[in-house]
């Protein structure tokens, strides 16, 4: 109870901080642009004439995350730590994993409303044709799990450095590995390499594999579970790493 | 209300802290002392709950940093080292968040603010964001966070860097009035500080504690302390300096000669010899004296005669 009011109380900051500053704006309106653009020129949106969204606009979305949302998380804990508030924090009486709950819980937050802010794309489409409104939420849903992965990846990376830059390509290495490994192209290497089972584990850890399923409009418990977990476990290795800074 | 018992922090090889042992009683101001990287900071660091000990205990109101961290950390008020504050928030945000997370909401958020703002001198800057106020602002709008909840316990590091004499002014003679019902420590450069705020001094050197007394105790342990200075017309440097160098009691005579007043400071041989300047004044007798007064002994030297013994020494010779 009190510790979700200490969470509460950790995320409005953060949050609140977010809007404070030009970053949040800047996000906003390249994800914004960069849907635009890929869907309806990239995308072929029009050409296709099939009412979804699936192949035009979240195809798009692992790509689009791999490089802003280690943006989006880059100063979370990197920028705590150069400008000494990270001592403040810690001296207050919370428990580190609220407030690490809290910064991850508000940076999410805020990617859920980039997010939204694509809803013309949603009533775009539903203007000219009939789509399965379901499978649209699906891949929303998808779409932001998969959001919370890249960003608790950068929460690692963030509370690994003090300079944001580190943290920013850190945190896109990490991701490109898990987004590419699930390409085909690798898929195929590693078949030639390792053999088919090795290479379905490898990658079985891709974001894309457990997203693809969501875009065609199916929520496979596993994946949700895959996500989960690999945030899970981000946010358990960013508690580890900011006790150590304390000992 | 804060008891630190043999603590000690090792950074790899380094014992930044080694062995430290005090303990600060409610209404009590004690002002922490020592050159950089004595391990003030440090230390305060791990009373704060910010690092752990690598040994030793530290008690907030009787819980322990390490047990009971929230327990003993809602007693406390910090303010770092550089006073840390979040750049992308006004001074109102930063303050309502510090007391939200301390637990005040609705009314009790608003008046805590409100108060700390008061104390704080913070009233023209309340809705400028934190990354454009000057350095004695942010300061004291860290010092506010600290304050925002009335703690029992406030730990204050370096609380008046950085500030202008009139704002000094004022950050201690508050800290000297929340004295009065707190347990204070707060860690300085300066000496004249101890002085005006101070019910007790500690100085640390190398993470270990060399002088643990009032100021008054300290200043006693100075070679100044009950050193007698006088002022004489009308006779030779030798005749001086032979006549004081005599006493029994005297350790050594310094003299400056200006025209023909000649200024001569005898030391006794215990510092703060209480009988020593009726000695001189006995011994003087007859003589035009135009001034003569008994000093006190000075912080200062006593600060550098224990935390670099070596070179103050030379310096004598």
């Amino acid at each position: 109870m009190n510790s979700w009011v200490n969470i509460k109380t950790i995320a409005k900051r953060e949050l609140v901080a977010y809007f404070m500053s030009p970053l949040a704006y800047v996000f906003i309106v390249i994800f914004l642009l960069l849907c635009g653009t890929f869907t309806f020129f990239f995308g072929y949106f029009y050409e296709r004439g099939v009412a979804e969204l699936g192949q035009s606009f979240f195809f798009w979305h692992p790509w689009f995350y791999l490089f802003l949302v280690p943006a989006v998380g880059m100063r979370l804990w990197a920028e705590e730590r150069r400008v000494g508030t990270l001592e403040l924090l810690m001296t207050m009486p919370i428990t580190p994993w609220q407030a690490i709950l809290g910064k991850f819980l508000a940076s999410w937050l805020f990617l859920a409303i980039a997010l939204a802010l694509t809803f013309p794309l949603w009533i775009t489409v539903n203007y000219l044709g009939n789509p399965d409104n379901g499978v649209i939420f699906a891949a929303y849903l998808g779409s932001w799990l998969m959001a919370g992965a890249y960003l608790a990846i950068s929460c690692i990376t963030s509370a690994m450095t003090r300079a944001q830059v580190v943290s920013f390509i850190v945190a896109l290495v990490v991701c490109a590995l898990l987004l590419l490994v699930g390409t085909g192209g690798a898929l195929e290497f590693f078949k030639n390499l390792f053999g088919a089972g090795m290479a379905e584990a490898i990658g079985s850890f891709s974001f894309l594999t457990h997203f693809v399923g969501f875009s065609k409009g199916v929520i496979d418990s596993r994946d949700v579970l895959f996500f989960l977990s690999l945030i899970g476990f981000s946010l358990f290795t960013t508690s580890v790493i900011l006790r150590e800074h304390r000992h | 209300m804060i008891k630190v018992e043999n603590l000690v922090k090792v950074f790899g090889t380094k014992h930044a802290v080694d062995g430290i042992s005090f303990a600060v009683e409610r209404g009590e101001v004690l002002g922490f002392l020592g050159p950089n990287g004595a391990g003030k900071s440090t230390t305060m660091r791990m009373i704060t709950g910010f690092i752990t000990p690598t040994e030793g205990k530290v008690t907030v109101g009787g819980f322990d940093i390490v047990e009971q961290p929230i327990a003993a950390k809602r007693l406390m008020g910090y303010l770092p080292e550089n006073a840390p504050a979040y750049t992308d928030m006004t001074v109102q945000g930063f303050l309502g968040f510090a007391a939200e997370i301390r637990g005040l909401h609705g009314e009790a958020k608003r008046k805590a603010v409100a108060r700390a703002v008061d104390l704080c001198f913070l009233e023209n800057v309340l809705h400028q964001s934190v990354e454009t106020l000057s350095k004695g602002y942010r300061h004291r709008t860290c010092f506010a966070q600290s304050i925002i909840h009335d703690p029992d316990v406030l730990i204050l590091d370096e609380p008046t860097d950085g500030l202008d004499p009139n704002q000094k002014h004022e950050i201690r003679m508050l800290i000297r009035k929340m004295g009065e019902k707190k347990a204070i420590i707060f860690s300085t450069h300066i000496l004249e500080e101890v002085d005006a705020v101070c019910s007790r001094a500690v100085i640390i050197d190398r993470g270990r504690i060399v002088a643990n007394g009032t100021p008054e105790q300290l200043r006693q342990k100075s070679e100044w302390a009950g050193a007698v200075t006088l002022r004489v017309v009308g006779q030779s440097e030798s005749a001086i300096k032979d006549k004081l160098t005599q006493l029994r009691s005297t350790k050594r005579v310094a003299l400056h000669a200006n025209g023909t007043q000649i200024k001569a400071t005898a030391f006794p041989r215990t510092a703060g010899d209480g009988d020593f300047t009726r000695e001189v004044i006995e011994a003087t007798r007859g003589w035009q004296i135009e001034e003569l007064h008994t000093e006190e002994g000075r912080l200062d030297e006593v600060f550098r005669s224990i935390t670099m013994p070596d070179t103050v020494k030379d310096q004598t010779k």
